[in-house]
């Protein structure tokens, strides 16, 4: 029997990567396992890319008390790994009497949840502040300290984080059966089984299969598809802020947002399913976003589309988080993520950590690498801009990607990265490319060449379907 | 690093920037630099492995990559400077860009400066067609530059959604590469191109085009399954393939053009420009395909060289100021959707021909060109198709009032016979 390991965190989303770089800190064997390709490429990949305040939490949640605190966090964190946040702030729009009249206990919520800088507006200065609204806000809330960030390095950069200091990272490791060993679990994952004296449970989508295979009935996760469109770059100036709209009972509905890589985000949707991995967009989604669009920012409709995508958030029928700890069994859950995942990763990994440290010994290592992620935000300053990098290595000078200024360098990085990309999708991940407005019409076949050179594979193999 | 001025700086080292440069040479212009973002200068024949180019501009038929290859080495021997993997990516002064290439960045400025940035096929993302999002789903540069990069084919059964030339391009380059063509699909009631170039792509056995019918639905987790197709009389049907190429509905690649803040054709969205091909901003010009979208790439060559000479008068006498005050619009009737230039410079200016294109499909008739109710030019045509250009020649110019009403053009159709 190989040695066990003290920790196993399941899934390398945002949450289960935050979880793995906690822990790496420690003297412990931590292992992260995931059942796809890559890491972060469920809930954690198709979002809104918000930071959130937590301003409109339901107070005293634990949701509302992770958010906060993660928000707290990840400010600094992401500063340091070199994570693209852009502290735009954001303005909530009253567009109906019925939506003013719930601007009053929507303030007094935020200054209950930590944000007591959150205050109302009138319809004028929210003209002021986004002069390119459609006509009919009837006032508004501000929220300055929301942010937008990269949802892609965030885990990336957890991720690396965590393998660069000692944690085991295995790919496509669905885990599939649960069983007590001498160690404490032996976990079935493919070829070989691992085993782990504690496990944590960060499967997203899946965390309530996997509860089940530790016996528990807690939580249903029932997927809730976010349908998203992308704008092209040229429309981002008609927003300077987040724009959102009166959040209802299930949903927060349709927003517009900037994101750092320089795009305009409408939406998203919410429709509950029952498939966990049904990520295709809809005829009446896109139909209703654009509807949105018209109303929010008219302007919208002589802009281009660069993408439109789908994510699933893990909604339970419960209001918070599923984060449940069995000491005995050393056994943590956290469930039920939903849509806030990004914004409250650093204080559900420290919630871990705390948890944790009653069953394993937290010995703090000697020695620790913090990292630093590849700048691909657009208010960094990237390679193509950077004369003094392109001096010393030419490759940063030499642009691959057109629409999103991806150099050869910086795929040539990603390919030799410590969780390297192996496939089309892991590159625009890591780098922006093929993200930009000619999805791929000048640059698929040079990036294809480049993938299948470095991992040795013809290009059909690179290219037979995303992961 | 310095700034670089030169007397013309040109961007985009395709069909219409290369033969700009050659024509600014070739009538005296000093420093003539061409930037163009890719390994090789030549634009997009570069990568159409099939016969067809040069004729309006060279007087020969050539392969599309011998084409590009001949364009450049003109601009060489004319003594043009082309840079290549040079990519123009902001603007800092109103005739001055940052350029970054592998040596460095650059800022660079020319006395006069040409947009020639081309075009791109719209993608499947913003033409909103629903479903999955898997591997396999192309336009046709993503289709050509694949094929060519890799030596492998892009899959084994695809459908081809367009049919317009650049749709049996696609055909053309999936066939020769081991890739059958299940269907080509079109909203159209029938096919946009020439019956020679539909046979040179598909073959004497063909491929069948399903008519009045769109893709609506893309189906498969990874990699393409197949796609739902709706047709106008209600019909919905599924074809099982590997692959999807998204053809035509061409964009200008404007966002030089946009950042500089030029004004653009609310139509074509390229920038709005004169007979001299020039553009709202002092200095600036743009020519080629960045005006209308895909035309043939000679005719983006001659377009380029007839901005090259109105560059040219320009450098020579600067003073004489930029675009009149006095400008005559030009417009288009119902039955046509854009036609470039949209506006009359007066002073002996003439582009080789105004651009049009067809709304829809019709039969015999003549595009009319008209002043204030007064015929100016009259051509006739044996039909109208929807996604092909009409070329209006342009002696007719020396006929217009320059204080005189806008300029209008219509496709007027023969009555049909009983």
């Amino acid at each position: 029997m190989p040695e066990a390991y003290d920790v196993a965190v399941i899934g390398a989303g945002v949450v289960g990567s935050a979880v793995a770089r906690a822990l790496a800190a420690y003297e412990l064997r931590t292992v992260l396992l995931e059942a796809a390709a890559d890491v972060g490429t469920g809930t954690s990949k198709a979002n809104t890319a918000i930071l959130h305040t937590g301003f409109d939490a339901v107070p005293a949640s634990l949701e509302a008390r992770l958010v906060a605190r993660g928000y707290a966090l990840m400010g600094p964190y992401a500063e340091a790994a070199g994570i693209p946040v852009e502290r735009t702030g954001a303005v909530l729009v009253a567009w109906t009497a019925e939506e003013v009249e719930q601007l009053p206990s929507l303030e007094e919520k935020a200054h209950a949840n930590g944000s007591p800088d959150v205050r109302r507006v009138a319809a004028d200065e929210v003209y002021a502040l986004e002069p390119s609204l459609g006509p009919g806000a009837r006032g508004g809330l501000l929220v300055p300290r929301e942010a937008i960030l990269c949802p892609f390095t965030a885990t990336l950069a957890l991720a690396t984080e965590a393998v660069s200091n000692g944690v085991t990272l295995l790919l496509r490791s669905r885990v599939t059966g649960v069983s007590r060993s001498p160690a404490g679990y032996r976990l079935e994952c493919g070829r070989e089984a691992v085993h782990a004296r504690c496990v944590v449970n960060a499967a997203g989508l899946h965390a309530d299969t996997v509860d089940g295979l530790f016996g528990r009935s807690r939580f249903t996760v029932r997927p809730r598809r976010g349908e998203l469109i992308v704008y092209d770059k040229l429309a981002r100036e008609l927003v300077t802020r987040v724009v959102l709209p009166v959040p209802t009972k299930t949903t927060k509905g349709v927003l517009v947002a900037p994101t750092v890589f320089g795009n305009l985000l409408l939406g998203p949707t919410a429709v509950d399913l029952d498939d966990k991995d049904d990520r295709g967009t809809t005829r009446e989604g896109l139909a209703s976003l654009l509807g949105w669009g018209r109303r929010i920012l008219p302007a919208l409709a002589a802009e281009e589309i660069t993408a439109t995508y789908a994510g699933l958030r893990a909604a339970t029928g419960s209001g918070d988080y599923q984060v449940h700890f069995d000491a005995d069994d050393r056994y943590l859950c956290l469930g039920g993520i939903r849509s806030t995942g990004v914004s409250a990763s650093l204080a559900l990994a420290e919630h871990a950590e705390e948890r944790l440290s009653t069953v394993v010994a937290l010995v703090v290592k000697r020695s620790y690498r913090p990292i630093r992620m590849p700048a691909i935000g657009e208010a960094m300053t990237r390679p193509f801009q950077d004369g003094a990098r392109i001096a010393g290595d030419a490759e940063y000078g030499r642009l691959v990607c057109h629409c999103e200024r991806v150099t050869a360098g910086e795929i040539r990085d990603a390919l030799a990265a410590a969780i390297p990309a192996r496939t089309l999708d892991g590159l625009r991940r890591r780098t922006r490319c093929l993200q930009g407005r000619c999805q791929g019409f000048y640059c698929l076949g040079r990036i294809t060449a480049m993938l299948a050179a470095a991992t040795g594979q013809p290009a059909a193999a690179v290219t037979a379907a995303f992961a | 690093m310095s700034v670089a001025d030169v007397d013309a700086l040109v961007i985009g080292g395709g069909p219409a920037g290369l033969s700009a440069a050659v024509e600014l040479r070739r009538r005296g212009a000093g420093r003539v630099l061409v930037l163009d973002r890719e390994p090789s200068a030549g634009g997009i024949p570069r990568d159409c492995r099939h016969p067809g180019f040069g004729w309006a501009d060279q007087r020969r038929v050539l392969s599309g990559p011998a084409y590009a290859r001949r364009l450049a080495r003109l601009a060489h021997d004319a003594r043009v400077e082309v840079w290549t993997e040079s990519a123009a990516v902001r603007w800092t002064a109103d005739r001055r860009v940052e350029v970054t290439t592998p040596r460095g960045l650059f800022p660079l400025s020319g006395r006069a400066v040409l947009l020639a940035t081309g075009c791109r096929e719209r993608p499947r993302p913003a033409r909103l067609v629903p479903g999955d999002r898997p591997a396999g789903v192309l336009t046709t540069g993503a289709l050509q530059r694949l094929v060519h990069a890799t030596g492998e084919r892009a899959g084994a059964r695809a459908v081809v959604v367009g049919a317009e030339h650049v749709s049996f391009s696609a055909v053309h380059t999936l066939r020769a590469s081991g890739t059958e063509v299940a269907a080509v699909v079109t909203e159209w009631p029938r096919h946009q191109t020439y019956a020679p170039l539909r046979w040179l792509a598909a073959g004497a056995r063909g491929v069948p085009v399903l008519a009045g019918s769109e893709v609506t639905r893309v189906v498969g987790r990874g990699r393409v399954e197949a796609v739902e197709i709706a047709s106008r009389d209600g019909a919905t049907r599924r074809i099982d393939c590997d692959t999807v190429v998204f053809t035509g509905d061409w964009i200008p690649e404007h966002e030089l053009a946009r950042l500089r803040g030029l004004a653009l054709d609310p139509v074509t969205r390229g920038p709005a420009v004169d007979t001299a091909f020039r553009t709202s901003a002092t200095g600036v010009f743009a020519a080629g395909n960045l005006l209308h979208g895909a035309e043939a790439a000679d005719h983006a060559a001659v377009e380029g060289r007839a901005c090259g000479a109105a560059m040219a008068r320009y450098l020579v006498d600067p003073g004489a100021g930029w675009r009149p005050a006095a400008e005559v619009r030009v417009q288009t009737g119902p039955t046509l959707l854009w036609i470039v230039p949209g506006l009359i410079a007066g002073g002996g200016e003439r582009p080789p021909a105004f651009v049009t294109r067809a709304a829809s499909f019709g039969g015999r008739g003549a595009v009319e060109v008209r002043q204030d109710g007064r015929l100016l030019h009259r051509k006739r045509f044996r039909s109208l198709v929807p996604n092909r250009s009409i070329h209006v020649a342009s002696g007719w110019l020396a006929d217009v009032n320059p204080g005189g009403g806008p300029v209008s053009v219509a496709a007027v159709l023969a009555r049909e016979s009983p």
